[in-house]
């Protein structure tokens, strides 16, 4: 008997969505393969080993890099965050005022021009003021990273903010609330989850970017992106691979707690 | 040679779920659709009517069993493929296309000529009164009217069979009694053979040739409208139809289709019987609140049976007496039509007679 | 105006000042880290280049004019830049390639996704989510891992006797495309499958009903619903295809250039800042025509937001 109809079923959509999760995993499963391989060859392999991993925690570079970028990443994503929260509560729930589309329009402005474009105007902008003041530290690439990263904590916790239900904030003001009370014990507990997500978002956002801080940064600045980027215009080793799945199972661990986070939807 | 049925279904099974979660929406039915008829399909929400529906529509198949139209075997057709259309209980109305772009669909999908296509719409639009409407968005227009296109739809294929999942349930009580009188007439003017599912028995019985009444998965009776409200065979058809009166009793004689039984407290009581239904023992036997009178307190007596009024409510065209009877247990529920500005008869606490209609009870089959 | 009117008047002014401080933060970050430094780009675009890199202040038109032209060095004369068109063709051809291809693939993944029961949906999207917060840069490390010449593929297609030897994959354009595709696909499955959630697929019953076979139902019914998460999963690709950097730069090498490349080569070797400049507010303009189309078409549809 001819299979049984299904409402949802289309031809061959199934089989392309496998191929599609196998071709998205299958380079990346290879990488991380051969970030154990004994040999120094990228293709060949010769047994299974660490000392790739060893080598790349014995980096100096490396752990420079990673610190830098780590540093960058939670103040940027902090403030972002904070500067994004405060954004989504002044242009949610709202009748449109004067200046709302513009004020959203700012907002994610970084997401809507490509990213070389914002990093050929920082470029520009910061090598400037390094010009006038001489300074020259981490503060350009935080302020850079904590601009791009505010669209991306802003979506989440704008999205959250929509779905809440207005009712409660009303009861608590029926109930003697102050708007700072109100917001303190009932909005931003609801609100939280979403903020956290944000955060999350934010945080991955800033330790990922390679295009911004390569042309942010100065000499001997580099973040870990900037780093394999620099490795990988000149000699590939498997240390590479090492250091990309150690990267990678960091990124996993934090999708996965967004995604605990997010379950957890009062 | 005898007409075809319009719809077939034999010995048909619906399980869902396995193992220890299995349950059957539909448990081994079998009912035959006339051509041309207005059929119902009554029950409680969860007792498989809409699964019914979808199995003839073609959304499900069957686990077990046939389902034929106009006598061909479709259990193993698409729904695409099948001659029949549905009116879907949510309307299932393509947002992004007007009025008229959906009615057409159908046809469109038939692969019917342009000028055809027009044509039928132009007339659907008619039949339904919604002419002006048709450039419009269905997100524009309202709930009533929503369901008008929705009829429309579904109509303009010109299927053999049109199947209803209670399309009248979201309607306001005033649309509902309009668009009732109007499916009706409807089906009589195109002749095609409505298949009507529906939880309220007022509509079913208002509106059908034959009702179907279903319960956890079965249909326990098949009738007119009349038949299943004055001659209930099942005790749950008895029940779910208006209101019934249950009198536990043993048959004492039966002959000619006519059960002498003694139903105790309620005296001896000649109940009709089913076909074919030839008990011996123990019977329940039913009877309907308007087929029962109070008698005149000065002879109470001599009436069927006694017992004291507990409650006196009054509803307007009728007045509701419960009785508890002699046996101070059974209850017994009377229906009494108000004359105009006629004092109340009997107060609460009063010790009454009632007496029966002749011919009005029956025994049940279970 | 009655006394209460004035009293709500008030409020609702304040109110709005309100939710103007307090998006004061983000926005001067914003304008200071993002958008202000914009202007100046578009000023340093009418500048000299400087020996060194950086400019020197003096107004001219040069850069502006060597995007598209060049100057013979013999005779002064202006004639069409060819490599710079070239470039430029490449770069909207490729991406539009780039943003095609993940339609494709990207719409019947999203699809199965959505239709999947909801226990096993959580997982799916996890699984899809993982690549996109995987860095670019070792997808992209990836990739080149499996088409080079000592790569996965070579290596197995010659253990298997079909290639002769290895077959050169890497810096040509397809692996650039092959890169995109790669790096872009979550981008459009996500706003794909944000539409395709909120489909009511009663709708597709009702379609079926009315005679509509499988591939009508996909072509009446799901791909108009679906359109508004279609233009947002396009948008998202197309515009960071168009200005891609990394990607070409690694698989591309030298010598297959995007725009991405050409801007950045101005501030490295080539020392152009002003054509740098004058290159990156031509790319924001194609940009911001692209976005253009996306609102009004996304207007246009009429349907319900996805």
């Amino acid at each position: 008997m001819a299979r049984q109809f299904s409402v949802r079923r289309q031809t061959g959509f199934t089989a392309i969505a496998m191929i599609c999760f196998f071709a998205l995993y299958l380079p990346i499963g290879v990488l991380v393969i051969y970030a154990f391989n004994a040999g120094t060859s990228l293709s060949v392999w010769e047994g299974f080993s660490l000392r790739w991993f060893v080598k790349a925690f014995e980096n100096q570079q490396v752990i420079e890099a990673s610190i830098r970028s780590l540093q960058i990443a939670v103040v940027a994503a902090l403030v972002a965050t904070a500067a994004a929260t405060m954004a989504a509560l002044a242009t949610t729930r709202t009748e449109p005022y004067r200046g709302l589309t513009l004020k959203y329009a700012f907002i994610n402005q970084p997401l809507m021009i490509p990213e070389i474009v914002t990093a050929v105007a920082l470029l520009i902008f910061f090598s400037r003021i390094k010009v006038w003041t001489g300074y020259s530290g981490l503060g350009y690439l935080i302020a850079a990273h904590t601009a791009f990263c505010i669209p991306f904590a802003y979506l989440p916790i704008r999205a959250r903010l929509e779905n809440m239900d207005l009712t409660l904030e009303r009861a608590a003001a029926d109930l003697y609330a102050t708007p700072w009370k109100t917001f303190r014990y009932v909005t931003l507990p609801l609100l939280w989850p979403g903020i956290l997500a944000g955060l999350m978002l934010a945080f991955v956002i800033s330790l990922d970017d390679v295009v911004i801080t390569e042309f942010v940064k100065s000499a001997g600045q580099d973040t870990l992106p900037t780093y394999m980027l620099g490795q990988l215009r000149r000699a590939i080793t498997p240390e590479m691979n090492a250091i990309s799945t150690l990267f990678l199972l960091l990124s996993i661990c934090i999708v996965t707690v967004f995604f605990f986070v997010n379950k957890k939807r009062i | 040679m005898a007409d075809l049925n319009a719809v077939e279904i034999r010995n048909v099974s619906k399980i869902f779920g396995f193992g220890e979660f299995a349950f059957a929406a539909v448990n081994d039915t079998s009912v035959a659709i006339r051509q041309n008829e207005f059929f119902t399909l009554l029950g409680p929400s969860g007792c498989g009517k809409t699964t019914l529906l979808r199995l003839i529509a073609g959304f499900e198949f069957p686990t077990s069993g046939e389902i034929l139209l106009n006598g061909e075997n479709i259990a193993a057709m698409p729904p695409f493929k099948r001659p029949v259309n549905t009116v879907f209980q949510s309307y299932a109305l393509f947002p992004h296309m007007t009025v008229a772009e959906n009615i057409g669909f159908g046809l469109q999908m038939l692969g019917r000529p342009k000028a055809e296509i027009q044509a039928r719409v132009a007339e659907m639009l008619k039949l339904v009164r919604m002419e002006e409407l048709r450039g419009r968005r269905t997100s524009q227009i309202s709930g009533g009217q929503q369901q008008r296109v929705a009829l429309a739809r579904a109509l303009a294929p010109q299927p053999k069979v049109l199947l209803l999942d209670e399309p009248l349930s979201a309607l306001d009580y005033k649309l509902r009694k309009d668009m009732q009188i109007e499916l009706k007439r409807l089906q009589a003017e195109t002749g095609i053979t409505f298949i009507f599912v529906t939880h309220d028995q007022e509509e079913a019985l208002t509106m059908s040739d034959r009702v179907a009444v279903m319960s956890a998965g079965r249909i326990l009776q098949v009738g007119s409208p009349r038949e299943i409200y004055d001659a209930p065979t099942d005790r749950f058809v008895a029940d779910f139809i208006g209101e019934t009166n249950f009198l536990k009793g043993r048959v004492v004689s039966a002959a000619n289709g006519v059960a002498d039984v003694d139903t105790g407290v309620a005296g001896r009581i000649a109940a009709a019987l089913p076909q074919g239904f030839a008990p011996d023992g123990e019977v329940t036997v039913v009877l309907r609140p308007e087929h029962a009178m109070l008698c005149a307190p000065e002879a109470a007596g001599e009436c069927q049976m006694t017992g004291t009024l507990e409650n006196v409510v009054y509803f307007g065209t009728d007045t509701h007496y419960h009785v508890l009877l002699s046996d101070g247990v059974t209850p017994f529920t009377l229906r009494e039509q108000n004359k105009p500005l006629q004092a109340a008869r009997f107060a609460q606490g009063d010790k009454v007679g009632i007496s029966l209609e002749a011919n009005a009870a029956r025994v049940l089959r279970n | 105006m009655s006394e209460a009117a004035k009293v709500i008047e008030a409020e609702a002014r304040r109110d709005v000042r309100n939710r103007w401080l307090l998006s004061m933060p983000a926005l001067l970050i914003i304008l200071l880290a993002a958008v202000g430094p914009l202007l100046i780009v578009v000023v340093y675009s009418f500048l000299t280049p400087g020996p060194y890199g950086d400019v020197q202040w003096q107004p001219t038109l040069s850069g502006w004019i060597n995007v598209f032209l060049e100057r013979d060095i013999f005779d002064e004369t202006l004639s069409l830049a060819d490599a710079h068109i070239s470039i430029f063709v490449r770069s909207v051809w490729l991406s539009l390639v780039t943003t095609v291809l993940t339609l494709l693939v990207g719409f019947p993944t999203a699809y199965f996704i959505a239709t999947r029961p909801d226990n096993s949906r959580e997982l799916w999207l996890f699984l899809i989510t993982i690549p996109f917060w995987t860095n670019l840069l070792i997808r992209t490390f990836a990739i080149l891992q499996i088409i080079r010449n000592e790569g996965l593929i070579n290596n197995i297609m010659i253990k298997l006797g079909l290639f002769a030897s290895p077959v050169q994959m890497l810096f040509t354009d397809g692996a650039i495309l092959t890169g995109m595709v790669y790096v872009y696909l979550p981008l459009m499955v996500l706003p794909l499958y944000a539409s395709m959630e909120k489909l009511d697929f009663r709708l597709l019953e009702a379609g079926y009903d009315l005679y509509a076979t499988p591939f009508q139902v996909l072509r009446r019914i799901i791909v108009p619903l679906v359109k508004p998460g279609i233009i947002a999963g396009s948008i998202l690709v197309f515009i960071p295809a168009l200005g891609a950097y990394v990607t070409p730069s690694i698989l591309g090498g030298g010598k297959n250039l995007m725009l991405g490349n050409l801007i950045e080569l101005q501030f490295g070797q080539g020392r152009n800042w002003p054509l740098g400049a004058a290159l990156s507010i031509t790319l924001m303009l194609i940009v911001m025509v692209a976005l253009l189309f996306y609102v009004r078409n996304a207007k246009g549809s009429g349907a319900k937001h996805g």
